[in-house]
């Protein structure tokens, strides 16, 4: 019956896709509507072809094709993301690569949030739902709930990175940083993340372990934080259903508060809450000792909870917004600095004891700079919230470097020490394929990390300052055409930072491949004599 | 404009007092006695079901 249910309702679903495309207002509209059709309409003959065939669920094992499924998309998403932004970072510095025959669609303006997204949706989105599909079901001790629900998740969540991706491109995006899809989009996530919720809850539900472990926190704020904020800052109106143009409930400064509210705790729930959820399992797996302080993580999360979502505000210092709420962001984000310490704390000192392993273990390297990089743009952030500061760091690149050592230091780094860890469990490897290859990738993306923020650095104070300097008249001394000159040098070093960083992940991927294809299988080791190194 | 008067002086008195209780509570809690041993067994649950999940 439920299979019958699942045709039919698939079927309608490409006609009126098709429907929706033939009524199309605009191209991305158009280009969505007939992405739609198509996987609806493959959709439709797969489930006829394989009609009758039951999926059974062994709840005496772990679901983890899924996970693996999630793993090979994050790989993939992050080359992605990082080759655009390389793209788009030259293109900065060469303006002549906005070429003329592609004007339109593969400018900067139009290639900035297809990186952003890519780099913070695709390849952190995917590491956050595979690597919670893990943590979930070994700290629970239960298969994930939901038996194929899963697989509806990750794939469902491609098709929200493709449609999002195209509709950038092609300019269908309602100019909102961090949360560019439109009105349809919106819908669709919205429906994939209810059922990731579903997935997620439900397996705590049918827990074995009678406590709920850490990191279990840490992901379902992220989960139920992202929800809220995804509703509220996209509580549009769309023109009309036939396209993607879509008009904001929220007016002025309003919207300019929901929009930071959305985008910084983007930065905490999704960027921060997940990805500790993360360094709360795999750091301790990694050095094989529990994590330092279970007390302080549970304040660490409370207190995480508790004042992000105060901070947003500090992204509008000197705007029409009142003085108190911005002053009330800025106090909110100096006092997060004790959370964010606290909890870098307790991930290095999981390490007392096992410093030695710093010394041998790539992986593990890994993940510790990457706290380091957490605890350091923690540091910047909060002071770059001060307002004086401000001032001075507002729209200039020392902003874009601040961001970029969290997100490629903090969230990259332990993305990457999280891959080294699962693909050898996951495909059954007794170790990874080359230790010496993590090294280079490691050396190679931290270098690269920080080039490109000493580099914002130097840019981004001296951009604030050269936009502030007046001569003894009061006059600005400065065109900003000369700033744009001026940081040229700085640019092309900032390219060549994340030129560094993308060298890196594709050598993890061919790694992570090699690791597959070639690392002995974990069953058949005792069996087959394994060469020395 | 009634309702948001209401609601921003709800937010900056009560609330805040409710909030502010709410997580000093949770930092008593997490030191109650037999805390630390409790903890102990669940910093460990990591550790514990690897391969495959808990029997029934």
């Amino acid at each position: 019956m439920l299979n019958y249910i699942k045709l039919i309702a698939l079927a309608l679903v490409t006609l009126l896709a098709l429907i929706a495309a033939n009524y199309a207002r605009d191209l991305a509209y158009l280009v969505h509507a007939l992405i739609v059709t198509a996987v609806s309409g493959g959709l439709f003959i797969w489930s006829l072809k394989s009609f009758g065939t039951k999926v059974t669920h062994s709840q005496a094992e772990y679901m983890d094709g899924v996970v693996r499924a999630g793993v090979i998309a994050t790989a993939f998403w992050g080359v992605i993301g990082f080759l655009a932004g390389v793209f788009i970072a030259f293109q900065l510095a060469f303006p002549v690569l906005n070429f003329d025959w592609a004007q339109g669609f593969t400018n900067f303006g139009r290639l900035r949030p297809l990186h952003t997204s890519a780099v913070i949706f695709a390849f952190g989105g995917n590491a956050l739902i595979a690597s919670s599909f893990y943590v979930v079901q070994r700290t629970s001790a239960a298969r994930l709930w939901g038996g194929n629900l899963a697989w509806f998740v990750f794939w469902g969540y491609q098709l929200f990175i493709v449609l999002a991706a195209t509709g950038y491109l092609l300019g269908g995006t309602q100019s909102k940083e961090y949360a560019e899809p439109e009105w349809h989009v919106d819908l669709w996530l919205t429906v994939v993340w209810v059922a990731y919720l579903a997935v997620f809850l439900g397996t705590i539900i049918k827990r074995k372990e009678p406590h709920i472990y850490v990191a279990n926190w840490f992901y379902l704020s992220f989960i139920v934080t992202v929800a809220m904020l995804h509703l509220v800052n996209n509580a549009t109106i769309p023109v009309s259903i036939f396209g993607s143009k879509s008009v904001i409930v929220w007016a002025g400064v309003q919207d300019a508060m929901t929009q930071w509210w959305y985008g910084h705790n983007a930065v905490g729930f999704f960027l921060t809450a997940g990805f500790l959820g993360m360094m709360y399992y795999f750091i301790p797996k990694q050095a094989e000792r529990p994590v330092f302080s279970y007390k302080l993580s549970i304040i660490h999360f409370w207190a995480l909870i508790f004042i992000y979502i105060w901070a947003g505000p500090h992204h509008l210092h000197y705007t029409a917004l009142p003085d108190w709420a911005s002053t009330l962001g800025m106090v909110f984000s100096i006092v997060l600095w004790m959370p964010s310490w606290g909890g870098m704390i307790n991930g290095l000192m999981t390490l007392s004891g096992a410093w030695d392993k710093l010394r041998t273990d790539p992986v593990i390297r890994m993940m510790v700079i990457s706290v380091g990089f957490y605890g350091m743009s923690t540091f910047e952030g909060p002071m770059m919230s001060i307002r004086a500061v401000n001032s001075l760091s507002h729209y200039t690149d020392w902003t874009i470097g601040h961001v970029h050592s969290g997100a490629l230091g903090w969230n990259g780094m332990i993305t990457f020490g999280v891959l080294y860890f699962l693909v050898p469990v996951l495909w059954k490897r007794e170790r990874l394929y080359s230790l010496t290859l993590v090294s280079w990738h490691f050396w190679l993306a931290t270098i690269g990390i920080v080039l490109y923020a000493a580099s914002m650095w130097v840019t981004g104070i001296m951009e604030g300052l050269m936009w502030r300097e007046v001569d003894a008249n009061g006059f600005l001394v400065n065109s900003f055409a000369d700033t744009v000159a001026a940081k040229f040098p700085m640019y092309v070093v900032r390219g060549l930072g994340g030129l560094m960083f993308l060298l890196g992940s594709i050598i993890m991927c061919y790694n992570l491949w090699m690791t597959v294809k070639k690392s002995p299988a974990k069953e058949s080791s005792l069996s087959v004599a394994v060469p020395a190194e | 404009m009634e309702t948001y008067s209401f609601l921003r002086e709800f937010a900056d008195s009560w609330m805040l007092l409710f909030l502010f209780l709410f997580f000093i509570g949770i930092i008593v809690w997490v030191f109650r006695p037999g805390a630390t041993k409790q903890y102990k067994n669940t910093a460990d649950i990591p550790f514990r079901h690897d391969d495959k999940p808990a029997a029934d």
